[in-house]
């Protein structure tokens, strides 16, 4: 057939991270070309160079598309020449009909008026297509997540597609609803369209790839095609995961005493839809000094989990115990989650955590004001000297603690959150990605941190989607899929490939 | 000298607005031959925007809270003017009674929009314009659309009496007292200033250059002293400025040095990390706004004590000149940045201008359109240089 799109070279850098080191991909003209990789492994970096999301100029290298050389300046340019890329996160207007979301900025028009007949028209033939039995006028916020998927599929057949890119396409979608994507892909696939699949759930896409390339760390590692390679999940695993690590974490003997926290029985469902329980029945134990690690591909519910239990900040109709130091205690706010000693940091530095127009003192103390007040008036002096402490102890690189924090680099504003929730005293501090988004050097500085805490007995609670560093840095690891524990390893038992299993294992049972 | 540049030009957007502010003091005291700044001038500047400067305080910590207005305040401006006059003029009340039942509704206001912005969340824009179409409705219904006059003198007393001249032990032509109290606040200025250089150089902080400071500590002490003098070549010291006073500052330790009002600048910032931080922030908002009606309040009856009458169409546009004196001081229209001084200044910038053109005899026309547009200048001002120094 030949091939439709090769990318050469591609170097794509971020302040700090490089995040795709000569990058070679090549997709055959009518096939399923599935593109694997941990989080964080430059999957969606590596599209959004493609689909002109990062214009040209910000990344060095080539892509040839159709035969010819492309120099993508926006999404426009892209879906000119017939890409279309559809992402996790839908772009769906949810006060719009589905006709009218399906060309949007792609109108149908009659001397520039709205052709609404023919809108009308062309969306019934698109929706039988994708064999969506909706009517076109519905409004797409009183249709399912499955079906917002097919019309988004559907509005990138009406650009007239040659290169359809889903980005996770079933990462929100039942079995049934998954079922049928795929389906309809391998559908595409026949009326001749080129499809590239972003996807963690193996059995999905050895169901229906042609050939499947392997992304670790931004560069490619491999390109297996079906039927000339013998391919299965082991496999694919191991090539994900398969590095070599030499001293990415700091070493630490652990000092583990006895249990300090401990969630039983712990439910939780979706504040706005209230049918979807989003944690089931989920217990943990967390010990004096040990870090235990909460292992899981996105949208598993660890984020959610743990916001649920620091005062209720995620969720509706929770129910479950909590007990610290063996004695039950109830956080309705998180006031009351951090005076009971329990900290979180989140993993959305920028938009929950920082408030990034304000300085790095303020930062550090805000929810310890009172520590540094004396008859309910803050002692600024005494604020800065705390501020100075941290600055130096965690090594946050900064003109002075007056410096707004949004000037930071990813690295020292992940310390400043860090030093506020260290000052803020917690016996159990809950570490959400807390490593996401910084360079190498600056990870290696927060493994010491966290080593650091947990010799000084605390405990630590540490959700990461990054394989290596759960390994590397937990003493105990909680596999999380779907809402509910599905494993519990310990520090010899873990391996990269004994959690994948775990998630894989309990996939299966629930198809 | 390096060193004071660099200083100078780091505080040079703090203090933008106070020159300008000193700048327009400078323009109109040409353009009026003097009169601007006659000694009873001075004093009627400070009387006629009383109510705009405690407004501008309540305004502040609205718009830290996250660009929240109040569009109601001209309303409850209105509407206490009518509670404490059909109470005091209509039923003979005594003052203290019944200034403390003013107080209290308006409290009974600021606890009803409170609840809808903070608990319901309605946005405040909603809230408050309903506020404003309510109160003055309520205003009309109490004075049946009638105007209440006189109030009894010890009412008046609020917004057109002065502090007794005490100390004027012999006869001089102008308020010893006045001059006095000038003093008194330079040297608890300069003791206080020195106080804190020292207590930061003791904890081994970086303190600003010393020439700098003495520069400064003159500038205030100068400003201090001018305006007593002033004041003292008058009447003396109004109650209202006292009034105002102890607001300014009481409220400016407030917001700079207690949890509550880090709180609210935390809100403005960014509400989620304030509240993962353990902030409530519906109850931050919740009592900025119970605030923010206590203070129209107080504004109401310093504002009916004034004109000497309640009026149903008392407050009109009150609510706008004090978020222009907010914005024009320097807070950010989406929240987390701003000073009550700065709201102060804005407002006296306002206030000048107004004040100013009348004197020249500028028409009312011509006085809107010029403070709309030192409104929008003063924002994009603020807004560009705001970007230069991110980028």
């Amino acid at each position: 057939m030949g091939t439709i799109l090769e990318m050469r070279n591609i170097t794509k850098i971020f302040p700090g991270v490089k995040a795709l080191d000569n990058v070679n991909f090549e997709v055959e003209a009518g096939e399923i070309h599935a593109l694997v990789g941990e989080n964080g492994a430059g999957k969606s970096t590596l599209m959004n160079v493609l689909s002109g999301i990062y214009p040209y100029g910000t990344y060095s290298g080539e892509i040839v598309f159709d035969g010819k050389v492309c120099a993508f300046r926006d999404v426009k340019d892209s879906e000119k020449v017939g890409i279309a890329i559809i992402h996790q996160e839908l772009a769906l207007q949810p006060y719009m009909s589905i006709a009218e979301n399906l060309f949007l900025g792609n109108e149908r028009q009659k001397r520039g008026f709205i052709d609404w007949n023919r809108t009308q028209l062309e969306a019934r033939e698109l929706l039988k297509k994708v064999r969506l039995n909706e009517n076109a006028q519905t409004l797409v916020k009183d249709i399912g997540v499955g079906k917002q998927q097919l019309v988004e599929i559907a509005k990138a057949l009406a650009k007239k597609v040659k290169l359809l890119i889903l980005d996770e396409p079933t990462a929100a979608l039942n079995d049934e609803d998954s079922n049928n994507l795929l389906n309809l892909i391998l559908e595409l696939k026949k009326d001749g369209i080129t499809c590239i699949l972003i996807s963690h759930k193996l059995n999905e896409i050895l169901k229906v790839a042609d050939s499947i390339t392997i992304l670790r760390d931004g560069a490619t590692i491999e390109t297996l095609k079906v039927g000339v390679d013998v391919i299965d999940e082991d496999r694919i695993i191991k090539g994900m995961v398969g590095r070599t690590l030499v001293n990415r974490f700091p070493k630490r003997e652990p000092k583990i005493g006895d249990v300090v926290f401990e969630v039983r029985d712990w439910n939780v469902y979706h504040p706005l839809i209230p049918d979807r329980q989003v944690i089931k029945n989920v217990n943990i134990k967390v010990r004096r000094g040990e870090v235990v690690g909460i292992s899981g591909l996105m949208g598993a519910g660890r984020t959610e989990f743990a916001m649920s239990i620091f005062g209720k900040a995620y969720g509706t109709r929770i129910s479950g115990q909590i007990f610290k130091d063996g004695k039950p205690v109830q956080f309705n706010t998180v006031r009351d989650a951090i005076d009971n000693g329990v900290s979180y940091l989140t993993e959305d530095r920028k938009s929950a955590g920082l408030i990034l127009i304000d300085d790095i003192r303020h930062n550090i103390t805000l929810p310890s004001l009172k520590k540094i007040s004396k008859r309910s008036f803050i002692d600024q002096n005494r604020e800065i000297l705390v501020a100075e402490e941290y600055r130096s102890k965690l090594d946050i690189k900064s003109s002075s603690i007056l410096q707004k924090t949004g000037n930071l680099s990813g690295g020292n504003q992940q310390k400043v959150v860090l030093s506020r929730w260290i000052f803020s005293r917690p016996d159990v501090l809950i570490l959400d990605e807390p490593t996401r988004g910084i360079d190498v050097g600056a990870k290696y500085e927060i493994y010491t941190i966290i080593n650091q805490l947990a010799d000084e007995g605390k405990s630590i609670i540490f959700i990461s989607s990054e394989l290596p560093e759960i390994l590397g840095i937990c003493d105990r690891i909680y596999v999380m899929n779907d809402g509910r524990i599905v494993g519990e390893l310990t520090r010899e038992e873990a391996s990269s490939e004994s959690i994948m299993k775990c998630i894989m294992q309990s996939n299966r049972e629930v198809s | 000298m390096e060193n004071i540049g660099k200083t100078i030009k780091n505080n040079l957007r703090q203090y933008a607005m106070l020159i300008a502010l000193v700048v327009i003091m400078i323009f109109f005291q040409i353009a009026t031959g003097g009169i601007l700044l006659y000694p009873m001038n001075v004093t009627n500047l400070v009387l006629q925007n009383s109510y705009v400067l405690i407004l501008a305080i309540g305004m502040t910590l609205c718009i830290l809270t996250g660009g929240n207005i109040d569009l109601s305040v001209g309303s409850v401006v209105a509407f206490v003017g009518a509670v404490s006059g059909t109470l005091m003029i209509d039923m003979k009340m005594p003052m203290f009674p019944a200034l403390l039942i003013t107080l209290a509704v308006g409290l009974i206001i600021g606890i009803w929009q409170g609840f809808w912005i903070a608990y319901v969340r309605i946005p405040a824009f909603i809230v408050t314009l309903a506020g404003m179409l309510i109160f003055r409705g309520l205003t009309n219904t109490i004075l049946r659309g009638l105007t209440l006059a006189p109030y009894p003198k010890e009412y008046q007393v609020i917004s057109g009496g002065f502090i007794p001249d005490f100390l004027n032990f012999f006869g001089a032509g102008f308020n010893v007292t006045t001059i006095v109290v000038g003093i008194v606040f330079s040297l608890l200025y300069v003791i206080m200033a020195i106080k804190k250089r020292k207590e930061r150089a003791g904890y081994g902080f970086e303190n600003s250059p010393t020439l700098f400071f003495i520069i400064q500590a003159i500038i205030v002490v100068c400003g201090i002293m001018l305006l007593s003098y002033w004041l003292s070549a008058y009447k003396g010291i109004p109650v209202i400025f006292v009034i105002i006073a102890t607001l300014v500052a009481g409220y400016t330790v407030f917001t700079q040095n207690t949890a509550p009002g880090r709180y609210i600048y935390a809100m403005g910032g960014n509400e989620k990390a304030a509240r993962l931080s353990g902030v409530n922030t519906n109850k931050v908002l919740f009592f900025t706004y119970v605030n923010m009606a206590v203070l129209a309040t107080i504004a109401g009856i310093s504002f009916s004590s004034r004109i000497n009458s309640a009026s149903p169409v008392a407050g009109q546009n009150f609510e706008l000149d004090a978020i222009a004196a907010c914005f024009i001081g320097g807070a950010s229209v989406t929240g987390g940045v701003g000073t009550v001084i700065g709201a102060i200044i804005g407002a006296l910038v306002m206030g000048v201008l107004n004040n100013g053109m009348s004197i020249m005899g500028v028409g009312i026309d011509m006085q809107m359109t010029i403070k709309g547009l030192v409104l929008l200048i003063a924002v994009a001002f603020d807004v560009i240089s705001k970007r230069k120094s991110r980028g």
